[in-house]
C-alpha cells in the first residue's frame, strides 16, 4: 500500500489534474466490466463492439499535443499506468480534508438559525391559542358567558391561523439551497420583531389578565384575534421585505471571468451583495460555458515564450537595481522585433481549418450512422420479433462508425475531458428514443455547453468564496466590485446603477404629416 | 498665395431682343423663396434662396451687357429681387411693356492675393 502511495505522490507532482484524472480513473475501470458482461450475452446477435470500452482521456493526455498516438477509445486498447484503485493522491486528501471541516462548520450554523426559527414559530402560533385557553383552564367558573360573539370570534381566530400557517408554509418552508457566510440581515430583524412583539403581548396578558383574573372573556377572545391579526400584517411585511423589494431590477451587474474574459450582465434589484453573489453563481453555472483548463495553455506558452529570450547583464557593478532591470527588459522586449503575432494569427487560421475539416467528417459520420437505425412501428413489431433492439443497443451497435470520428474532433477542440465513451453511449440512445436528428445529436459536442451540462466531476468549481471590500450583508451600491473566487478561476462582478430615466412626452397628430416636393426651377427669360 | 473672394456690385443693363412675339433677354433664372437653395450651384451660403443667373445664351442680350452666370440679381429696374418667389421673378424681368431693363447683381470673383500684387 504504501508503495503505491509513493508512486501517487511523485505522480501528482507532474500533472495538475491527478485528482480529477484519479478519480475518473476509478470509475472507468468500473465501468470496464458492466458493457463486457453485456457483450458476452449478445454474442449470438451480428452486431457487436470490436473496441474494448476505455475510459476518457487521462489528465496526462491534456499536456500533450500530438494526435493519433494517444490511447483511447476509438482506435486501440489502454496502456494503464500502475495505480490501485484505494490509491488517493495529496491533493485529493487536501481537498477532503478541506470539505470536511468545511462542511462541519457551516452545517452547525445553519441547524441553529433554522432549530430557532422553528421554536419561534411554534411559539407565535400557539400563543393566540393559549390566550384563549388559559382562562377556561384556569378560572372557568368565573366568566362571564359569552355566546354567539365568541363562537364567532373562534372561527374566525381559526381560519386566520389556518391563513398564517399556509402563508407561512409557502414562505418559509424551503429547502435552503445555499450556505451563505453570514446572517440575512431582514431576516435576523423579523424574527427579532416577531420576538418582541410577542413577547410584549405575553407581558401584558400576564399582567393585566392571569394575575388579575379578568372575567370579560370576550375581550381575551378579541386580545387573542388582534394578535392574530397583527401577526397577519407581520407576515406582510415578510413578504414585502423578503420577496417584493428586490424584483424591481434597479442594477445590472456585469460578471467576467478571470481565465477567459467570458462576460455576461445581468439585472438585479436592491439586495444584499451576498445574496447577489448568490443570483450570480446560480446564473453562473446555466449561462457561462464551462471552464476548460486545456483552452489556456496557448497562451501560456505564448507568455512564457516573450520573456524566455531576455538576458539581463549588469555591467555598472554590483548594484541590485531591480526595478530598473526590469523595466530594461520590458523596455528591450518591446523594441525587439518578434514575429509571434505572425505565429498567433498562422497558427489560429490552421487550427480554425483543421476544427472545420473535423466537424466536417464527423457530420458526415453521424449522419451515415444515423441512417443505418429505422425505428419499429407498433404492428411492425409483431412480425419482426428477431431483430428489434431497445434503444441502448441500437446507440451500441451504431456508435463505432462515428466513434473515430468523435473522438478526433473532441479532441481538436479539446473537449475529450469532458465526455466520457459512457456518456456519449447514453446521450445517443437518449437521441435515438426521442427521434432526434444528427444534429440535435451533435449539438452537444459541437459547442462547448453551459456547466451544468457536465458531469459534476468535471466542473473545477464547487466551493466559490466571496472576496469583497465592503461587507457582506451591506446592499448593493453602484461602483462595488467583489470577487467569487473559486480554486481555478474567479469571476470578477462589477455593479452599476441602472441610469434614472427622465421620459417625456410628444404627441403628434396623425392629420400633421404633410410634405412638399424640393423644387429646383430654372426659367429662361 | 493664396485666393480671396470678393463680391463685386454691378449694374447692368439690357436691352430686350425681339423674337415674334415675345422680348426676350437671353439667360435663365433659378431659385427663389419657394425653391430649394441647397441645390443652387452658385450661392456660397446655401440658404440663399436669392435669384441667380443659371445660364446665359450665347449672343444674347445679357451676354452683350456683360451679364455672367452665377450673378446674383438683387434688383431688377428698383424692384426687390432677393425675397421673391421663382414666378414672381420671372414675372419681372418679362413684363412686355419694358424694353429696357436695368439689373443691380452681385458677382463674386476669386482674386490672387493682394499681398503678392504689392510685392510684384
Amino acid at each position: 500500500m504504501s508503495a503505491t502511495m509513493d508512486t501517487e505522490s511523485t505522480y501528482s507532482g507532474y500533472s495538475h489534474y491527478s485528482g480529477h484524472s484519479k478519480k475518473a480513473h476509478r470509475q472507468g475501470r468500473d465501468r470496464h466490466k458492466s458493457p463486457r458482461s453485456k457483450d458476452g450475452s449478445r454474442s449470438e446477435k451480428s452486431v457487436t463492439i470490436q473496441t474494448p470500452p476505455a475510459e476518457p482521456l487521462l489528465g496526462n493526455d491534456a499536456s500533450r499535443a500530438e494526435e493519433g498516438q494517444d490511447d483511447n477509445w476509438g482506435e486501440t486498447t489502454t496502456a494503464i499506468t500502475g495505480t490501485s484503485e484505494h490509491s488517493i493522491s495529496q491533493e485529493d486528501i487536501a481537498r477532503i480534508s478541506k470539505d470536511l471541516e468545511d462542511s462541519v462548520g457551516l452545517d452547525c450554523k445553519r441547524y441553529l438559525g433554522l432549530t430557532v426559527a422553528a421554536v419561534l414559530g411554534l411559539l407565535v402560533f400557539l400563543t393566540p391559542i393559549a390566550f384563549i385557553l388559559l382562562p377556561q383552564i384556569l378560572w372557568r367558573d368565573d366568566l362571564e358567558p359569552c355566546g354567539t360573539v365568541c363562537e364567532g370570534l373562534f372561527i374566525s381566530v381559526a381560519f386566520k391561523l389556518l391563513i398564517l400557517l399556509i402563508g407561512t408554509w409557502a414562505l418559509f418552508f424551503r429547502q435552503p439551497k445555499a450556505d451563505l457566510p453570514r446572517v440575512f440581515v431582514f431576516r435576523a430583524l423579523l424574527l427579532v420583531l416577531i420576538f418582541l412583539f410577542v413577547f410584549s403581548y405575553w407581558l401584558f396578558y400576564g399582567v393585566r389578565i392571569l394575575d388579575s383574573k379578568d372575567t370579560n372573556y370576550q375581550g381575551i377572545v378579541q386580545y387573542a384575534v388582534s394578535l392574530v391579526d397583527a401577526l397577519l400584517f407581520i407576515h406582510y411585511l415578510a413578504i414585502v421585505l423578503l420577496e417584493l423589494r428586490q424584483l424591481q431590477p434597479m442594477f445590472t451587474v456585469k460578471v467576467v471571468r478571470s481565465t477567459d474574459g467570458e462576460s455576461r450582465y445581468y439585472s438585479l434589484g436592491h439586495l444584499s451583495i451576498q445574496r447577489a453573489a448568490l443570483v450570480v453563481l446560480e446564473n453562473y453555472y446555466r449561462d457561462f460555458t464551462v471552464y476548460n483548463p486545456a483552452l489556456l495553455t496557448a497562451s501560456k506558452s505564448r507568455a512564457a515564450k516573450h520573456m524566455a529570450g531576455l538576458k539581463v547583464y549588469n555591467v555598472d557593478g554590483p548594484g541590485n537595481n531591480a526595478s530598473g532591470q526590469s523595466r530594461a527588459m520590458i523596455a528591450a522586449a518591446a523594441r525587439r522585433r518578434d514575429s509571434s503575432h505572425n505565429e498567433l494569427y498562422y497558427e489560429e487560421a490552421d487550427h480554425e481549418r483543421r476544427v472545420r475539416k473535423r466537424r466536417a467528417r464527423l457530420v458526415v459520420a453521424v449522419e451515415e450512422a444515423f441512417t443505418h437505425i429505422k425505428r419499429l412501428q407498433a404492428e411492425e413489431q409483431q412480425k419482426a420479433p428477431g431483430e428489434m433492439m431497445d434503444p441502448r443497443e441500437a446507440a451500441q451497435a451504431i456508435f463505432p462508425s462515428m466513434a473515430r470520428a468523435l473522438q478526433k474532433y473532441l479532441r481538436t477542440t479539446r473537449q475529450q475531458q469532458y465526455h466520457s465513451m459512457e456518456s456519449i453511449l447514453q446521450h445517443l440512445s437518449f437521441c435515438i428514443t426521442n427521434n432526434m436528428t444528427p444534429k440535435a445529436f451533435l449539438e452537444r459536442y459541437l459547442n462547448p455547453g453551459p456547466t451544468l451540462q457536465y458531469d459534476r466531476e468535471r466542473w473545477f468549481s464547487k466551493q466559490w468564496t466571496l472576496v469583497s471590500e465592503e461587507a457582506v450583508t451591506s446592499g448593493l451600491q453602484d461602483g462595488v466590485v467583489f470577487v467569487l473566487k473559486c480554486l481555478d478561476f474567479s469571476l470578477v462582478v462589477n455593479v452599476k446603477k441602472i441610469p434614472f430615466i427622465k421620459l417625456s412626452e410628444e404627441f403628434i397628430d396623425p392629420k400633421s404629416h404633410k410634405f412638399v416636393l424640393r423644387l429646383q426651377s430654372e426659367t429662361s427669360v | 498665395s493664396y485666393l480671396i473672394s470678393l463680391s463685386f456690385q454691378q449694374r447692368i443693363e439690357i436691352h430686350k431682343l425681339r423674337q415674334g412675339d415675345n422680348l426676350i433677354l437671353g439667360f435663365s433664372i433659378g431659385g427663389g423663396i419657394d425653391q430649394d437653395p441647397t441645390q443652387n450651384p452658385f450661392s456660397e451660403d446655401k440658404t440663399d434662396k436669392g435669384i441667380y443667373v443659371t445660364r446665359v445664351t450665347q449672343g444674347g442680350p445679357a451676354e452683350v451687357a456683360g451679364l455672367q452666370i452665377g450673378d446674383k440679381i438683387m434688383q431688377v429696374n428698383g424692384w426687390d429681387m432677393t425675397m421673391v418667389t421663382h414666378d414672381q421673378a420671372r414675372k419681372r424681368l418679362t413684363k412686355r411693356n419694358e424694353e429696357v431693363v436695368r439689373l443691380l447683381v452681385t458677382r463674386q470673383s476669386l482674386q490672387k492675393a493682394v499681398q503678392q500684387s504689392m510685392l510684384s
